[in-house]
């Protein structure tokens, strides 16, 4: 009787010689003559247990991790084609607390199906929203998404129900919609963990939107660090078109729509909305100034909803449960869910997908189990590197849009990335200026020239000839940067130079 | 640009083959700029210079604007790399997981930093800002692979390997 065995082929997985399991099941199994189907599915976000093996069981899937290329032989040895008993055996995979603990709307599927398989993905509840939203008016998903209280994932928290309002409004020959796969923060895999594991989920996401304003064509800018991503997206989307799911007749109904998938060439700034459309359109990725809005002159001048991956793929989601089922998920006016990323020294990272709401101490603790190193976590940093340094003190925020604002700080995309008692907060400081100073697009002065002196003034405040003066001026620069930048590069460097220099002044002062 | 095209090696007829194959297979791609250039440093490394005047002319741009964007974008080369790219993430997340030790420990065992490529011209080190791997922090990627809980002596192990692959001196 032939066995089910999942290794999984996210890049993180790989990263770890998942590959290498995955070959040595295979040989193992044939020189012992079992049948096995290996399966290469997503991730489950469990990170720090990859490469995390799992068999199917009569009593549901078991796993084992971390699992090295040289455990697999003694896997066999003790029956795991029957889930037997060994070193590295965690149980049933549902059962584990870091699985319990989720609500997973958006992650369903991911690490549960063959990202690639058109088959798992409609056994596994795909393509029920769209099918749905092939029955509706435009304007009705459109207030779908609205209810559902959904707010742009990228990082600015607009609600995305409006934005495709305005496009849906707008009177053109042809209108775009365009993913942000430019997944640049530091702390964060949530686009690229959804590309490689569930890709299918983004691309029903994008259809919708596409019925949803009238657009018949899609793109999705991949940032050019995530090659695996590429591979999957693309075998994805040929799928697609041969089974009818893209293409001129979407699933039978007369409704246009294709994606296509081009590849960013290793800019941060083109991570802005806008900056992405200049690079899309084959030149540097540039800011450009707004208005007008993208929503009425986007890519190549025409009406385009630009949303982050994140965002499209709930979509599937709300059309298939209601906005009003989205929305009971979450606080305030931060509704849903979302799928926070755990980074840096933190000893359970990966990725949980949770109501909006929960505290930073829970993810760190709960989820994270404190630093790798086991000593103290620091400093956090949350929302990538435009985002606030928070102190031990701040860790009972709840990590939603405006709890997060309120504590000096931003949500951004989720990832949050701990640092231990080691961490001297002036480097990092540093760092967020020198890092504004490369990937600067350089089209406003503040941003393009105001980063590089804001390493200087870091540097000599660190030397502390003369604090008072230097720290003056490095407040000052920081004010002319937060309010004359063209957009969030420079608009927001201030915000860890700041909250680095608000919250952990002596590390500023060591020459004293 | 001009001392910059008369400085740089030409390139060989069988690259400027490869530059041409790109071109003309991407001539109708809509904004095909980057595509382009990401075909031909795809197979050659590297984007020659040559290339900018060929690109704008199939794409009905100045060489200035195709000299933009090549030399805008961190990927795009403008010269060949050596046999091995090895990109260290210099990133927030690998940062809190000593990152920087691992920029140390090639400058001082290995006599190679960021940006360059070392004597034997086996390995070019580039910095990149995130590679999405930063809950195994640090992470590196060598020849488009990447590593998690990279280690000096996991670096070492990754190197000699990838040295041996082209028979380079470990």
């Amino acid at each position: 009787m032939s066995v089910t065995i999942y290794v999984p082929c996210d890049s993180a997985a790989l990263s770890l010689g998942a590959n290498e399991v995955a070959d040595a099941v295979v040989r193992e199994a044939g020189s012992r003559n079992l049948e096995v189907q290996l399966v290469r599915n997503g991730s489950r976000g469990m990170l720090w247990l990859e490469t995390m093996l799992e068999v199917a069981t009569d009593a549901g899937r078991i796993a084992y991790g971390p699992v090295t290329e040289g455990d697999v032989a003694s896997l066999f040895d003790a029956d795991v084609m029957a889930g037997g008993e060994h070193a590295l055996r965690l149980g049933k995979t549902d059962d584990l607390p870091w699985m319990q603990k989720q609500t997973r709307l958006t992650f369903a599927r991911v690490g549960v199906t063959d990202p690639v398989s058109l088959d798992d993905y409609s056994e596994h509840g795909g393509l029920v929203g769209l099918k749905k939203a092939l029955t509706m008016e435009p304007s009705a998903i459109v207030e779908a998404v609205v209810a559902s209280g959904l707010r742009g994932r990228g990082g600015a928290g607009f609600p995305a129900g409006i934005k495709w309002r305005t496009v849906l409004g707008a009177a053109a020959d042809q209108k775009y919609i365009a993913c942000n796969a430019d997944e640049g923060d530091s702390g964060t895999f949530s686009d690229r963990m959804i590309m490689e594991g569930d890709p299918y989920v983004l691309l029903e996401g994008m259809v919708i939107a596409g019925l949803a304003v009238d657009a018949t064509e899609g793109y999705i800018y991949l940032r050019s660090e995530y090659p695996d991503a590429y591979v999957v997206l693309t075998s994805a989307i040929e799928r697609a078109r041969a089974a009818g799911w893209l293409g001129s007749d979407v699933l039978g109904s007369g409704k246009a729509f294709d994606v296509h998938v081009r590849l960013g060439a290793g800019s941060y700034v083109c991570g802005e909305e806008t900056a992405m459309l200049e690079s899309l359109e084959g030149k540097r990725g540039i800011v450009r100034a707004k208005p007008p809005l993208p929503a009425l002159e986007g890519l190549w001048g025409k009406p385009t909803v630009v949303n982050n991956v994140m965002t499209l793929a709930a979509i599937p989601y709300i059309l298939d449960q209601g906005g009003e089922a989205y929305a009971a998920y979450g606080t305030g006016r931060s509704l849903g869910t979302l799928p926070y990323q755990l980074a840096g020294n933190i000893k359970q990272g990966g990725l949980v997908e949770v109501p909006l709401g929960v505290t930073i101490r829970e993810l760190l603790y709960d989820f994270g189990g404190g630093s790798a190193t086991g000593r103290p976590i620091r400093a956090i940093q949350v929302g990538g590197p435009l985002g606030a340094y928070l102190p031990e003190s701040k860790f009972d925020t709840p990590a939603d849009y405006e709890s997060l604002s309120a504590a000096g700080g931003l949500l951004g995309h989720g990832g949050i990335v701990a640092f231990d008692d080691t961490v001297d907060m002036s480097k990092m400081a540093r760092y967020a200026m020198e890092f504004c100073a490369i990937e600067s697009c350089g089209k406003c002065t503040p941003c393009r020239i105001g980063s590089t002196r804001g390493v200087e003034v870091v540097d000599r405040l660190v030397e502390g000839k003369n604090r008072k003066k230097d720290e003056a001026l490095l407040r000052d620069l920081c004010d002319t940067l937060t309010s004359a930048s063209l957009c969030a590069m420079g608009g927001l460097t201030p915000l860890p130079v700041l909250s680095a220099l608000d919250h952990f002044p002596e590390d500023f002062a060591k020459s004293e | 640009m001009q001392s910059r095209s008369s400085s740089a090696v030409a390139a060989t007829p069988d690259q400027l083959a490869a530059v041409d194959a790109a071109i003309s297979r991407l001539a109708t791609m809509r904004g095909a700029c980057l595509p382009m250039m990401h075909a031909i440093q795809a197979e050659l490394g590297f984007v020659p210079h040559e290339a900018v005047q060929r690109i704008a002319d199939s794409l009905n741009l100045s060489r200035a604007d195709v000299h933009g964007v090549l030399t805008y974008y961190h990927d795009f080369r403008s010269e060949a790399p050596g046999c091995h790219v090895l990109k260290v993430c210099r990133a927030e997340s690998c940062q809190a997981m000593g990152s920087e030790k691992l920029e140390d420990h090639l400058c001082e065992k290995h006599g190679v930093a960021m940006g360059e490529t070392c004597a034997d011209g086996e390995v070019t080190v580039e910095p990149v800002y995130c590679l999405g791997n930063c809950a195994l922090s640090p992470a590196v990627m060598l020849d488009g692979k990447v590593y998690g809980r990279v280690s000096a002596e996991r670096l070492d192990a990754l190197l000699q390997r990838a040295k041996k692959s082209t028979g380079g001196q470990s």
